[in-house]
Formats: structure tokens, sequence, C-alpha cells
């Protein structure tokens, strides 16, 4: 069962820089490795995750089997309006989670 | 007697070091580095600085390595990071992350977690909006490889 871990800050003040964490449970298989009898693993990652605000784009980042497993990003954003950051992480095998999380700026 | 089972166990040893060449995985080159640079570039220019790149320069677990990547950049609309791009020289493909940025971020900086299949380099590159290249790298040493280990 896939699960997302987002840490925002519930408020902060107009104008401010504040860092978005977030963490996605996902093995990330490479696609390079062999199982012991010497068959490939096939490979199963996320490719891309998007983050928007209040439905504007305002990070996105593309993944290759390089990036660890239960792929962790951070990034930031100015706070400049109260509402809802939503989170979407896509990847092969059909992978799609979403996630999403509010703000409130005074 | 003795000088041909010395010839055979050199021909033995020689077929079993190419064999083990050869069953190597394969692995990015410093010329797919190369290549992959220039798929984002272009024949643009890539000047060294304003990019930091920060990896641990020793690494003992390769499977997750924190990686941040920050840009000195006002942020400001005419004049912001618009995306960065993460490559390695060894891992078996030389792409990492690409991460695309507008001016609302306020802060061009990045973090993740990588993985590195050996000691090697790891290059940022970030494009500017007015459409320049600038770029840092980073060596690592690691001594436990990520990527192709056998799954138990």
């Amino acid at each position: 069962m896939p699960s997302a871990l987002i840490n925002v800050p519930a408020k902060a003040k107009r104008g401010d820089v504040i860092e978005i964490k977030t963490l996605m449970s996902h093995i990330m298989e490479t696609g390079y490795r062999h199982t012991a009898s010497g068959d490939s693993v096939p490979r199963d990652i996320i490719t891309s995750f998007i983050c928007r605000f209040n439905g504007n784009e305002i990070f996105r980042a593309d993944l290759f089997p390089a990036i660890s497993a239960n792929p962790f990003l951070s990034f930031f954003t100015t706070a400049n309006a109260s509402g809802k950051f939503e989170f979407e992480w896509v990847g092969d095998k059909g992978f799609s989670e979403t996630a999403s999380a509010s703000i409130t700026v005074e | 007697m003795d000088e041909s089972t010395r010839r055979d166990f050199f021909v033995l040893a020689g077929g079993a070091a190419v064999l083990a060449i050869t069953l190597r995985p394969a692995e990015a080159t410093p010329a797919m580095l190369a290549s992959a640079i220039r798929n984002v570039v272009g024949s643009a220019p890539v000047k060294t600085g304003k990019v930091k790149l920060d990896i641990p320069p020793l690494v003992e677990n390769g499977n997750t390595v924190p990686m941040t990547v920050s840009v000195a950049s006002p942020m400001a609309p005419e004049d912001h990071v618009t995306r960065i791009h993460v490559f390695n020289e060894k891992n078996p493909q030389p792409n990492i992350g690409n991460f695309h940025l507008s001016p609302q971020a306020g802060r061009a900086q990045v973090t993740a977690r990588i993985r590195l299949a050996d000691s090697q380099k790891g290059v940022a590159i970030a494009r500017l909006s007015d459409g320049t290249f600038w770029s840092a790298s980073a060596d690592v040493v690691v001594t436990l490889a990520a990527c192709t280990e056998e799954v138990i």
C-alpha cells in the first residue's frame, strides 16, 4: 500500500520562503538487478513528481533509477496566499498517487 | 612439462580476466556522461560556478546518498533558475534527476536521496532564465555500491 509523507508548515507569513518535504513509499526497482537464478528484475520506478499550488504547477521532477527507494524530495516555495498544495507521483506499471496539504498565510 | 602447465595457467587466468570484464554490469562511461549533458545543454557553453552540489565525500552505503543542489540566484521573474539536472559518471545510466523550478520557488535548492553504483563524480547543471548553463561537480567515495547487487 503506497503512502506519502508530506511536511508543509501549517502557517506562514506572506512572502516567507518555506520548505516542502515529501516522501513516497516505493521500491524504485532499477531494472539492473538480477535474481540468484540470473533473471533480470524489471524496472519499476516513479518517473515523475509534480507539485501544484492552487492548481498551478510550482515544482516538477523527472526521476531516474538512480533515485533511492522511497524517494525523498525537498524544495522551496514562496508563501503568497493561503491554499492547497497538491502532490502527484506517476511511475511504471500504472503507478499513480496523490496527496495534498494546506497552508494558511497571514 | 612445467613450462606448459605454467603457460596453461596464464592462458586460463587471462581468459578468466576477460570473462570477468565482459560480465561486469553495464556502466555509464565519462563519454555517456558527456553525451547526456550535451542532450540537455545542446551546443551552449557550460560555465563553472553559481551551482553548489553537496554530496558527502565518503559514503558507506551507495543506496541512499543525500544530495543537495543549490544555485545562487535571486529567483526573480527576470532572473531565476528554470531547471536543475543531476548526472553521474558510473551508474548504469548517467541521469539522476531533472528538476523544474519557477520564480515562485524563492530559493533555488533541491534535496533528494540518490543511488551511486561506484566511487565517482556527480555533476549538477543549472539552466537560468537567460538561457545560460552553470555547473558544479563533486567526487564521492562509495564503499557499498548500489543498483546492481543481486536480489536475495
